[in-house]
């Protein structure tokens, strides 16, 4: 029961500072979950997050595998509750209050405000994840060949990170 | 509760379902966010939303759909569950709302809850353990590309860098909450790009 509690408060908390997307809370989730909660080791959670960017939907998916690890269906229903009802709940009040904001001078300047912010959460996000993913020159390869590729091709990114897969999977084994 | 906002809002709601196109009921709206919840691989959510709901079923119209795109992206939470509520309440109100967003979560949501069982039992199998490696590197590169697109389109001076810059600092290196990050350099940025008192600037711009 106290892992549920926690699990609320943990993912409730994150929800609201995913200002931008989910990433900007990437940084604050590898502290409460790995670092305070023991839930998951690092690595576990970079492989969840990464292989998370193969699933459809919203991109943050992989939170229900750490409910799922913590407290089984019911962890994964509370994680998803947790983490989408407070933003939900937000989006839609403020959506029915646009028409008022919209004239508000100080909306443009939140929007001004927050975008680079937004992009500055995204990339130490990018950072935290690196710390766990770039190992050496192998790893910092596939890395840099996926952002060119995306940079200069229409490319699905599903299909890259996929690529990322069969790639490790050839060269990283053991011998 | 919902009593507690201002009294035009069901009079406002009940236009919009009047004006949508034969009157969407909740169970379309669910089926539809299912299906873009189901396809939507690779990230990008935004462009699988506006072929949905803007070409294929015409239930918004571009500009709405750009409208409610810039109050998702202002707000905290994903693009794709912000907007998959503005969108079902236009439509359907709260319970448009509700179906809209459990349609766009559950598959994925059902895959990863899957995706956590089958890491438990074979997460640690060498083969796993060095594609997951190479699935690590992907996601990088793929997030840093993220970075790059967004940020050719939406930082335009150096004081914008420099807000990106602090950002980083704060949560990388001087290992500050995400939250207090956001509180001091989000509230600097916002009063940096604070309205202006100037009405009569754009007339005097006129005469040069």
């Amino acid at each position: 029961m106290d892992q549920i509690v926690a699990l609320l408060r943990v993912f409730a908390y994150l929800s609201l500072l995913t200002v931008g997307g989910g990433m900007a809370a990437f940084p604050e989730m590898k502290v409460l979950t790995v670092d305070v909660h023991h839930w998951l080791t690092f690595p576990q959670l970079i492989h969840l997050y990464s292989v998370g960017q193969m699933a459809p939907g919203p991109n943050m998916m992989m939170i229900v595998a750490i409910g799922e690890w913590v407290a089984g269906v019911l962890g994964a229903v509370v994680v998803l509750l947790a983490f989408f009802a407070p933003t939900a709940c937000l989006a839609f009040y403020t959506g029915r209050l646009w028409k008022r904001l919209e004239k508000w001078p100080w909306r443009t300047s939140i929007q001004r405000g927050l975008a680079p912010v937004s992009i500055g959460l995204l990339l130490a996000g990018c950072f935290t994840l690196a710390k766990g993913a770039i190992f050496g020159l192998d790893t910092a390869a596939i890395a840099v060949a996926v952002l060119l590729i995306l940079l200069q091709y229409r490319v699905n990114p599903a299909l890259l990170v996929l690529a990322g897969a069969v790639v490790g999977a050839l060269s990283f084994v053991p011998k | 509760m919902s009593e507690s906002g201002p009294s035009a809002i069901p009079t406002e709601s009940r236009t919009a379902i009047a004006a949508s196109p034969n009157g969407v009921s909740t169970a379309q709206i669910f089926r539809e966010f299912l299906l873009i919840g189901a396809t939507s691989f690779g990230g990008g959510v935004v462009a699988y939303l506006r072929n949905g709901l803007v070409t294929r079923r015409q239930w918004v119209d571009d500009k709405e759909f750009v409208e409610l795109l810039s109050i998702s992206q202002t707000l905290p939470g994903l693009n794709a569950t912000n907007m998959a509520i503005l969108v079902g309440d236009r439509l359907r109100g709260a319970m448009g709302a509700l179906a809209a967003i459990c349609g766009i979560c559950l598959p994925g949501a059902a895959l990863m809850y899957l995706v956590a069982m089958v890491y438990a039992a074979h997460g640690d199998h060498p083969l796993a353990t060095a594609a997951l490696k190479g699935v690590a590197a992907a996601a990088v590169g793929l997030v840093l590309a993220t970075c790059v697109q967004l940020g050719k389109k939406s930082l335009s001076n150096t004081y914008d860098l420099i807000f990106v810059a602090l950002t980083v600092l704060g949560v990388n290196r001087l290992h500050q909450s995400v939250l207090t990050v956001l509180a001091v350099v989000g509230i600097v940025a916002i009063l940096w790009y604070r309205p202006k008192k100037t009405p009569d600037k754009r007339a005097t711009s006129w005469t040069k």
